[in-house]
């Protein structure tokens, strides 16, 4: 019973059994967490790194309390204010710190593949994606699916529907990977010039252009947030444009014929993406997504710990 | 392959440790008793079952735990985490901590660990079905024994449920 890979560099690298067993894991781990003591001994003589080239609250915070849920040591590492800008390169970085005796190594950077670099130069060290550019953001995937199987029972059969910048979006693709593998049926929504072409093909998914189908389509709605940040060309006219398009209002939900649940990633952008109102209903389940987090990167992170001499 | 307990010794030492454990005591409002997973859970469930229809009238709080990741061995071989369920305080209580199998003792080690992030219990005791003298690599007996064996490490103490039969292979 363990992982047949080395690192979580992405969902794409994972077999069926391994999202399972990570996902099985994360249960019991989410029992831990409703305890009086919300802490085990696992990963007492492990020391992991969080190395962070890229801003980040959530995903740092989150990883940040399950290593110390698990007792792991932990030191945090952000690019700015560090030897990186003196001109240091990623690999001597991580080399440095792994002398000091790191065992594990979680990282986000703005370069798609940078883990996987790593990954190649540093084969008995696990490396863990916390998002990789425009690449994956494995753990939010399986957060995600954790947060669907609660609610729904299963993945098998679900519709979800991915709204939003699915060009930028790491957290799309990872969620694509995820989803077709355990068997739902997905969706991609947005406006066309945020939705590469090839994704059809390419994933075996389906393009919908118009909001309101999309969502009498599906059981779950995942929506992204507008990357600000990445919006180098202009996409799409104005926030405002988007919204009257695109945003998930309380009124679009009402004229549904059923109940859907609402997901989205954060940092929500209320009033573009998503209206408050529907962010903050019932229907929506972003606070158990966060929530849900904590107990899948400590699932991570013990999987991969375990197997480090096995 | 030698049968330690037949279908019926099993059935019988079951009954005689429901009795045991439940006999000095007028009341049982201050036990908990926690099945180990998951092998112990199994042993448990019948066992709490012998104590509810001796003791129709009490309440008899009952949990199961998992100590996977309590163990000290798991750079070894990873084992599949379980279910733990104790939807009670076991603070002041006394837990009758329940597996099927005693052997190196461990697994009661992090068990032991395992209670304390549950509270402070008042005392631990510990309730097994076999009991493997001499192969203990800790200081860890038990307080209530089905049946007693000497074996060497190479055995293997078994319980099938199925057959309701307890075997050295």
């Amino acid at each position: 019973m363990q992982l047949s890979t080395n690192h979580l560099l992405g969902i794409k690298e994972l077999s069926i059994e391994d999202i399972s067993l990570i996902l099985s894991t994360a249960q019991q781990f989410k029992e831990v967490l409703q305890r009086p003591i919300k802490k085990v001994p696992s990963l007492r003589d492990v020391t992991i790194v969080n190395l962070f080239y890229e801003n980040s609250t959530r995903t740092r915070i989150s990883f940040e309390l399950a290593e110390k849920r698990l007792s792991a040591d932990t030191i945090n590492f952000a690019a700015s204010g560090s030897s990186v800008s003196k001109g240091e390169t990623l690999l001597d970085t991580v080399n440095n710190i792994l002398s000091m005796k790191v065992d594990m190594v979680v990282m986000r950077h703005s370069a798609s593949g940078a883990p996987h670099f790593l990954s190649k130069h540093l084969p008995h060290t696990a490396i863990i994606n916390a998002g990789d550019g425009i690449n994956e953001h494995p753990t939010q995937a399986l957060l995600d699916a954790f947060s669907i199987i609660e609610h729904a029972g299963t993945l098998d059969g679900k519709k979800v529907v991915i709204i939003g910048d699915i060009m930028h979006s790491r957290v799309a693709l990872s969620n694509i990977y995820l989803l077709k593998k355990m068997g739902a049926e997905v969706m991609l929504a947005g406006p066309p010039t945020l939705i590469p072409t090839y994704v059809k093909e390419a994933f075996g998914v389906r393009v919908e252009y118009n909001l309101k189908k999309a969502l009498q389509w599906c059981d779950v709605a995942n929506v992204l947030r507008i990357q600000l940040e990445r919006q180098n060309q202009v996409l799409f006219s104005s926030l405002r444009e988007y919204n009257l398009a695109y945003g998930v209002t309380r009124k679009l939900l009402e004229e549904l014929d059923k109940e859907i649940l609402i997901m989205h990633p954060g940092p929500v952008n209320r009033g573009v993406e998503i209206d408050s109102d529907v962010a903050d209903s019932r229907q929506s389940i972003i606070l158990q997504q966060v929530e849900n987090g904590v107990a899948i990167r400590m699932a991570v992170l013990y999987l991969l710990a375990g197997k480090k001499e096995g | 392959m030698q049968i330690l307990l037949s279908p019926q010794q099993l059935q019988l030492a079951i009954l005689r440790l429901a009795h045991h454990l439940t006999e000095n005591y007028e009341s049982l409002a201050a036990f908990v008793f926690i099945g180990i997973q998951p092998r112990g859970v199994k042993f448990s469930d019948k066992l709490v079952e012998a104590i509810r229809q001796i003791r129709p009238e009490q309440t008899v709080l009952y949990g199961v735990l998992d100590i996977t990741f309590y163990r000290d061995d798991f750079r070894g071989e990873l084992h599949k985490a379980n279910k733990t369920d104790i939807p009670f305080s076991i603070e002041g209580r006394n837990v009758v901590l329940i597996d099927d199998v005693l052997y190196t003792g461990r697994t009661i080690r992090a068990a032991l660990d395992a209670l304390q992030d549950f509270g402070r219990p008042k005392k631990v005791e510990l309730c097994v079905l076999v009991d493997r003298r001499f192969n203990r690599e800790l200081p860890i007996q038990p307080d209530y024994c089905g049946k007693a064996i000497d074996s060497i490490v190479s055995q293997k103490v078994k319980v099938e449920w199925e057959r309701e039969e307890v075997v050295l292979y």
